[in-house]
């Protein structure tokens, strides 16, 4: 494999990941960045690489939990060094179940209230906090979601740390909560906004061309790739 | 020796699988039924003696089986 040395963006791939495309065209299109792939057996994530996409998908048919076996693959044991050293990190949809399958985020996503797998556009609004996503993206934007499982799950003690240390990033517009998330989150951050998971797909709305979105999800993927230069 | 590794949400987290089979149940004319929630049931052999076995699963359940933001677990033995 061909790894370019200057683009400095990662993402990781897993039996049943079905974003990458996606992310990779958006970054290309955009930015002209090459992301380079990694992948679940992998046990090195190249030394100048400063940010990571987890994409969605199904990673390992979603067996057991959504994200759940993808957060005990060797690549994973790369992340939490990665992540001590500054490296930024955005799970994306089955990407942001994987980051709290793995503990690096807090919570757990279930079952839409539904039962269905909901397709559509979600209206979401950016919370005041000290991330970047937080300072720089508009107070409400427009992204598409796609999932079965996205309903966030928190108990009490968990969703006052958030909301004390302003980590919900995302929150789906009052009575336009589409899944039963609790307190409507729709994507959290890191304390130190490092690492931001979201259900929302950013790389489904970067041009007037990829849906009826808009382009709210390149503002997202700009933010990240900014925290990465 | 074998077990078995039950997997429920916990009480207070809506199932929404449970509740939309209530219902349904409930709409056949199942009046009796008054709530259900769905578990997950694994059944592991394992090739040690008991006390070993116990220690290895409730590891295993705590740590991989279950996520406990959201869900208990309960082990059993079976033979």
């Amino acid at each position: 494999m061909i790894r370019s040395q200057k683009d400095p963006i990662a993402l990781m791939n897993f039996p049943g990941s079905n974003c990458s495309y996606d992310c990779h065209f958006a970054f290309k299109n955009l930015w002209n960045i090459k992301l380079q792939d990694v992948f679940s057996c992998d046990r090195v994530l190249a030394g100048d690489i400063r940010g990571l996409i987890i994409p969605g998908g199904f990673s390992y048919g979603d067996y057991l939990r959504g994200g759940a076996l993808a957060s005990w693959a060797p690549i994973i044991n790369e992340l939490q060094g990665f992540i001590k050293k500054g490296g930024k990190v955005l799970g994306i949809c089955n990407g942001f179940q994987i980051l709290l399958e793995g503990k690096f985020l807090p919570g757990a996503l279930l079952k839409n209230t539904s039962n269905r797998f909901i397709c559509e556009d979600s209206f979401l609004e950016v919370s005041t906090g000290p991330s970047l996503y937080q300072r720089l993206l508009e107070t409400k934007i427009s992204l598409p979601i796609a999932h079965g499982e996205g309903r966030f799950f928190i108990d009490k003690d968990g969703l006052k740390n958030l909301e004390d240390n302003n980590q919900i990033v995302f929150r789906y517009q009052e009575e336009k909560n589409p899944n039963g998330s609790i307190s409507n989150i729709a994507g959290i951050c890191s304390k130190d906004g490092h690492i931001l998971g979201m259900m929302p797909h950013p790389e489904r709305a970067i041009s007037p061309f990829s849906g009826g979105s808009g382009t709210a999800g390149k503002q997202v993927l700009e933010t990240f790739l900014s925290m990465c230069l | 020796m074998k077990y078995e590794v039950l997997v429920q949400l916990k009480e207070e987290v809506l199932d929404p699988e449970g509740r939309a089979i209530e219902h349904n149940l409930q709409s056949l004319g199942f009046k009796e039924i008054k709530a259900i929630k769905v578990s997950k049931r694994y059944i592991i052999e394992v090739n040690d003696s008991k006390e070993e076995s116990e220690q290895l699963l409730e590891k295993i359940s705590k740590k991989f089986l279950s996520n406990p933001t959201s869900q208990t677990y309960t082990l059993n033995r079976l033979n």
